[in-house]
This record gives C-alpha cells, sequence and structure tokens, in this order.
C-alpha cells in the first residue's frame, strides 16, 4: 500500500466520522431540550462539519482523482463510509447524544494532540485547528454526564442506560490496521494505541463522578471502520445525500 | 502599466470590510488577514479561518474581493489553517469596540485545564460589574458564549478565549 493510498483512507476516516456526527446532531435543530442547548448542540454540529470540510478537501487533493470534497462527502455509497458505528447511532434522548459525544470528544482529543506531531503539515494545522475547539465540546458533554448522572433517579437510570448501550461502540475508535502501519512507519501519525489506556481512564473518571457504573463489556461492536455499518446508516445517509442525488451538481 | 499602490493601501481598504456577524469588527480587528502580497493590481491575500466551520469565512472571502474589485484590483484570497487563529490576534481597538458595542472581549483565562477548569471571570460590558456567570459555553455564533450579570441582569455575549 502505498503513502498516498494510506493518506487518503485515513483521512477519510476522520472525515466521515466528523461529518457522519455532524449530520446527527443537525436532527436536534429546533428540537433541544432548551434554548441554550439547541444553541450548543448546532454550534458542535457546525465545528464537526467544519473540521470534515478541512479533512475532505485535502483527501480530495491526496486522491487527485478529479472527485471534489463535496463528491466524498455526498456521493459515496454507505459501504463506502469508513466512520466508526458510534457516531451513526441514532440520538435517542439528548442523555444518550451527550454520552455518544463524550465518548467521541475524549478520543478526538487525545487523537488530535497526537497529530500535532505529523509529519504531513497539514494533517498536523488541521489538528492544531480542530484541537482548540474540541476542548469546548468535552468540556460541555462532560459537564452534562455528570450533570445527568449525579442528577434525579430519572436522569440518572437514563443515562447509565445509555452508557450501557454505547460503551460497547468506544473500542473502533482504536482500529488499526495496514493503514495505520504505513502512515506510522512515515510519520504522519502516531500509534493510535499510545493513548488508549489514558483514554478509558479519562472516561471512566467521569463516569465514577457522575455516580455511573461502568458496563462490563462481553463484547465490542465494529465494523464501520472496513464499511459494515449499522441499519440507522442507510436512513441517515438517504436523508443527508437527498439533495445531490435528485440536482446532482446542485449549490446554494 | 504602472501603479503607486502598496501593500499599505490594501490594508486600509481592508478596514472597509467588517465581520458580518459582529460587524463593529474589520477583517483587520479581527486578526485573520495572514498576509498581504501585491504584484501590480493583483493582489494575493492570505486569511485565517476563527472556527472551521465558520459560515462567515466565505462572505469576508467575498466581500474583500469585492472590496478591492473598487480600487481596480484583482484578488485571490487564500486561506491557511496554521498558526491557528488565536484570540490573541484581535487588535486592542478591535477589543474596545467588541466591549462598546456590548460583546465582552475574550479575557486571558489563568485556569488551563479541560475539565473542571475554575469560570473565567467576565466583566459585564454595560454595567462593568465582574459578578457574572456563564448561561452556556456556545452563544448565537461559534465564537461567542452566554453570560448574564448578576449585578444588572443584563444577558451579553462574551467573545470566548481561543488559544
Amino acid at each position: 500500500m502505498t503513502k498516498q493510498t494510506a493518506l487518503f483512507d485515513y483521512l477519510l476516516r476522520q472525515a466521515d466520522d466528523t461529518l457522519i456526527l455532524g449530520q446527527r446532531l443537525s436532527e436536534w435543530c429546533g428540537h433541544g431540550p432548551v434554548l441554550e442547548e439547541d444553541i450548543a448542540l448546532t454550534n458542535i454540529a457546525l465545528d464537526v462539519i467544519g473540521q470534515a470540510t478541512e479533512l475532505y478537501e485535502y483527501a480530495a487533493q491526496v486522491e487527485n482523482n478529479g472527485r471534489s470534497a463535496d463528491d466524498l462527502a455526498f456521493l459515496r455509497l454507505e459501504r463506502e463510509y469508513k466512520n466508526v458505528l458510534l457516531v451513526e447511532q441514532t440520538n435517542g434522548d439528548f442523555g444518550k447524544t451527550m454520552v455518544r459525544q463524550f465518548l467521541f470528544d475524549n478520543f478526538q482529543l487525545l487523537h488530535y494532540t497526537q497529530l500535532l506531531n505529523s509529519a504531513d503539515a497539514q494533517v498536523a494545522a488541521i489538528a492544531e485547528k480542530s484541537l482548540k475547539e474540541v476542548k469546548y465540546h468535552l468540556k460541555h458533554s462532560a459537564e452534562w454526564i455528570i450533570r445527568l448522572g449525579d442528577g434525579t433517579e430519572e436522569s440518572h437510570n437514563r443515562v447509565q442506560e445509555s452508557v450501557n448501550e454505547l460503551m460497547r461502540f468506544a473500542d473502533e475508535l482504536f482500529f488499526k490496521n495496514e493503514v495505520n502501519e504505513v502512515l506510522l512507519s512515515e510519520g504522519v501519525i502516531g500509534n493510535i494505541e499510545d493513548f488508549k489506556q489514558q483514554y478509558y481512564q479519562n472516561v471512566n473518571k467521569i463516569l465514577l463522578e457522575a455516580t455511573l457504573t461502568i458496563p462490563e463489556l462481553k463484547y465490542h461492536q465494529k465494523g464501520g471502520r472496513i464499511g459494515n455499518h449499522s441499519e440507522q446508516m442507510g436512513f441517515l445517509l438517504a436523508e443527508m445525500q437527498y439533495m445531490q442525488r435528485t440536482y446532482p451538481g446542485m449549490e446554494w | 502599466m504602472t501603479t503607486d499602490l502598496t501593500a499599505e493601501n490594501i490594508w486600509e481598504y481592508l478596514r472597509d470590510v467588517k465581520d458580518p456577524e459582529v460587524p463593529v469588527l474589520t477583517v483587520v480587528d479581527l486578526g485573520i488577514i495572514r498576509s498581504v502580497e501585491l504584484i501590480g493590481l493583483n493582489c494575493l491575500i492570505t486569511i485565517t479561518p476563527t472556527y472551521t466551520g465558520c459560515p462567515a469565512m466565505k462572505v469576508i472571502e467575498t466581500d474583500i474581493i469585492a472590496r478591492l474589485a473598487e480600487e481596480g484590483i484583482t484578488t485571490e484570497v487564500k486561506t491557511t489553517l496554521s498558526p491557528a487563529w488565536t484570540t490573541d490576534w484581535i487588535t486592542e481597538n478591535g477589543r474596545n469596540k467588541l466591549e462598546e458595542y456590548g460583546i465582552a472581549p475574550p479575557q486571558d483565562e489563568v485556569d488551563k485545564s479541560v475539565l473542571f477548569a475554575e469560570p473565567t471571570i467576565v466583566p459585564c460590558p454595560l454595567c462593568k460589574s465582574k459578578d457574572t456567570r456563564l448561561v452556556s459555553q456556545f452563544g448565537s455564533t461559534a465564537c461567542k458564549a452566554h453570560y448574564q450579570c448578576n449585578a444588572c441582569r443584563e444577558p451579553f455575549d462574551y467573545f470566548k478565549c481561543l488559544k
């Protein structure tokens, strides 16, 4: 595998993670539990879609095959998306959205921090820019996990259920294959496993602070990174791609 | 064709281009203009986004091109991500204008920890009281947080610190 192929693939992973999460968060627009949270969720959606834009633009440049960032975002088939299963999971209640966000923010914080040292200047620049935004996202999601977990019996039980449901998707964030090996040897990325322990430490610390129980997992759910998505993904793409599929090349 | 145009003139023209979301600030006040290169009547301007998803960036780009076109200058606008924009680049003038407009300018945040940081004291832009509270980390645009003054009760925007 060439460095170019590997880099393209790796950029798509991050781009798809942020785009699909951004799409999910956008579904909250006008439906937030309170006005401030409606605004917060759409602000976070805007940030991650902004990150996706940077990543797709660079991916398109790396691929150098005439496909634009928009083509990559809107005109691929479900099996070609490389996002982790976690981000495509449905919003559920506000607590579930916060658990999904919290598991993802923790990963992004450590991942982008590692990528600051990338030998690829554009990868490092995207990481540097995005990291500043991710810090605000994590502050927000972690505070909510604590507030809901250590809140009323109702909020505690509901957020605990979401933790039980979503924790099995966290491990896929640390997915590794030949792509990682190639980029690691070129110094483009670091070893993703180097911060895996730190990740679970950080996550568990907040869960305990929130008086939540850390679920004992018998298995981890994986598949998104190799294009095997959950049922929800098709519905998400149908809505997200509708305009570009119906009116190819439309702009506004 | 000869021209007496200098980069200094371009900076002067750029002072007419406002941030569409915070219209008291010019793009120069905001500190997003990274460089101006001028060859004859062709100009290359490098800008950096405040936030990756900021929807104002495209408008700012178009406004820069339109303003310079009035002077007969053909402009290309390039975007760069690194070094990443920080609120430290907002000029002193810009900070004063923000406060007059009712938006609290970014404060130096002493506690740098991501989680459990002590909340920053943001003085009320209207009555100057330091007795204010954070309502939400996310405000009316990506770059702002939402605060309320406990003294005069006025809700206000805080241009949040990004470093």
